[in-house]
């Protein structure tokens, strides 16, 4: 299966590598997927003042796809509000990256990544989780 | 584009140039129907397809007749199975094979279990041997087909056939093996090692797609198998159709280089594998697959633990190479091979395969080396796992959100 130039860009050059404080207070980690599914992200957000996300940091097992979709999606977390941050749709990430149907699965991954971390935020300082629909899997 | 590096011989190999050469003239003034008896195209023709039954027969130790050309191993794998089953019908429904066969045994054995066939999956052990205690114990008198691979695909490992075979015989059933992976890599007598029945493909060794053969002992016993294919009673009426006559022709030559060339083509295959293996299994957590004695010269299946397959080969373009790894299929299971050595879903998905043949040099696997070792390392550097690992960790204590 041929990639498309965006996968290959963020496979070869991701961005945010790398690992926030999780005990931090204002840092949010999410860890979704599992090693016998063949892909586990985590994706840290760091929040700074009025729910501005200032950081975002990613680790990804997975294949390039999976990699691609956590890359751009620490990419456009960095100065969102945790409200945009939350309109983030898997089929944004889809669209961006031009991945292939069975691919889809990546991008939701991501979109897991990011609502949980935002929520682990929001757990640590005091806030309710928000329950989450269930995405298009 | 610079071509990668083909480390991927287990798929198919490169025509050898001498295949070719022969092979060349049947496609234009050699043109004949082997089936024409009254002209000198057709003789012409035929005169190719006797010879190439000759060269195929002698790497095999078999006879001419008991060569029935077929237009690759799953066909002649399907034609064996089916056509014992149909053809022995009478003595018994229950036919043994293992999980670790090719699908092209795997799927027959399922289409006839619809048919009234009660098939035996044998397990396999660490290493992926079977465990001839339990075949002993899984023969019925009932059992008319024992059907084992020779060597595996996807690990290499070669199962003892003459052992299997002595199994079989012994309860009154007949020895089928597919030894796609086999045939042109190693010794294979039919005789030696008492195999009734042996499927095996050009395009393994060297030869071209689209031709392969089925052995049929015609003595000691002489097996009978039911036509697959109706039609003008070609081979034997084992199995119609025109035969394809440059590709025979071809995999004829490919036999041939393979028995003139086999012994020290296997020293130094096995030599390079062995120092491909060796280097990259002094990697911290890395694992070869299935058992390092017994199996085929070429092959190496290592898993570099924390890394998914997939984005490893992405991280490889410049190898072509396979992986257990299957996030692309829609089932996003791993190779059901490595999982039956009881292999971890989690090591399975890290697997690579690489396969070495006859157009592999040192240089380039000193290449693949250094192309491992570089994507493997920068691929942890990606993974939550590795970091994970590394702070001690343990993994398997992660409640982990299935998905």
């Amino acid at each position: 299966m041929a990639y498309s130039e965006k996968v290959i860009d963020h496979y070869n050059n991701p961005r945010n590598v790398g690992t926030l404080n999780k005990d931090s207070k204002f840092v949010g980690t999410g860890l979704v997927g599992a090693p016998e599914c063949g892909d586990v992200m985590r994706l840290q957000i760091e929040v700074g003042e009025d729910n501005v996300i200032t950081d975002a940091k990613f680790k990804t097992f997975g294949c390039g796809s999976a990699i691609a979709s956590s890359s751009l999606a620490t990419e456009w977390l960095k100065g969102k509000t945790i409200d945009e941050a939350l309109s983030i749709d898997n089929m944004d990430i889809v669209e961006e990256l031009a991945l292939p149907p069975v691919k889809i699965h990546c991008s939701v991954l991501a979109e897991d990544a990011i609502k949980s971390a935002i929520n682990d935020y929001r757990v640590k300082n005091g806030l309710e989780a928000i329950v989450l629909e269930k995405s298009h899997h | 584009m610079k071509q990668p590096i083909y480390l991927d011989n287990n798929a198919t190999t490169p025509l050898d140039p001498r295949v070719l050469e022969a092979m060349l003239p049947y496609f234009t003034e050699k043109f004949g129907n082997a089936a024409s008896r009254n002209h000198a195209f057709g003789w012409v023709a035929e005169e190719g397809v006797d010879y190439a039954r000759e060269q195929v027969a002698k790497l095999i130790g078999c006879t001419e007749k008991e060569v029935i050309f077929t237009s690759g191993a799953t066909e002649a794998d399907n034609l064996a199975i089916k056509g014992v089953f149909e053809m022995y019908k009478d003595k018994g429904n229950h036919i043994i094979t293992a999980v670790t066969e090719h699908k092209a045994v795997l799927d027959t054995c399922k289409h006839l279990e619809k048919n009234g066939a009660r098939v035996t999956y044998l397990g396999v052990k660490e290493d992926g041997l079977i465990d001839l205690a339990e075949l002993e114990a899984a023969m019925t008198p009932e059992t008319i087909l024992v059907s084992i691979m020779y060597g595996n695909n996807e690990i290499g490992v070669i199962q003892p056939v003459k052992e299997i075979s002595a199994i079989a015989h012994k309860h009154g059933a007949l020895f089928m093996t597919d030894a796609t992976q086999a045939v042109g890599k190693i010794p294979v007598d039919v005789n030696a090692d008492g195999i009734d029945l042996m499927a095996f493909s050009a395009h393994k060794m060297y030869g071209p797609k689209g031709v392969g053969a089925l052995y049929v002992r015609r003595k000691n016993p002489r097996v009978k198998v039911t036509s697959q294919m109706d039609g003008g009673g070609h081979e034997r009426g084992m199995r119609s159709g025109t035969l394809n006559v440059p590709g025979i022709v071809g995999l004829g030559k490919a036999c041939e280089l393979c028995r003139l060339e086999m012994e020290s083509e296997a020293i130094r295959l096995s030599g390079l594998r062995d120092k491909l293996e060796s280097t990259l299994n002094k990697m911290e957590e890395s694992y070869v697959n299935g058992n390092t004695q017994h199996r085929l010269p070429h092959v190496a299946n290592i898993s570099f633990k924390y890394v998914e397959g997939e984005g490893l080969m992405m991280a490889m373009s410049d190898l072509a190479v396979s992986s257990g790894s299957a996030c692309t299929s829609a089932s996003l299971e791993p190779s059901y091979v490595l999982k039956s050595l009881g292999l971890s879903d989690d090591l399975a998905h890290s697997s690579i395969r690489y396969g070495l043949g006859r157009f592999t040099t040192e240089e380039e696997i000193d290449q693949a080396i250094a192309v491992t070792e570089k994507a493997v390392n920068h691929l942890r550097e990606l993974s939550p796992l590795w970091e994970m690992f590394k702070e001690g960790i343990d993994l398997s204590k992660i409640e982990w959100a299935e998905h």
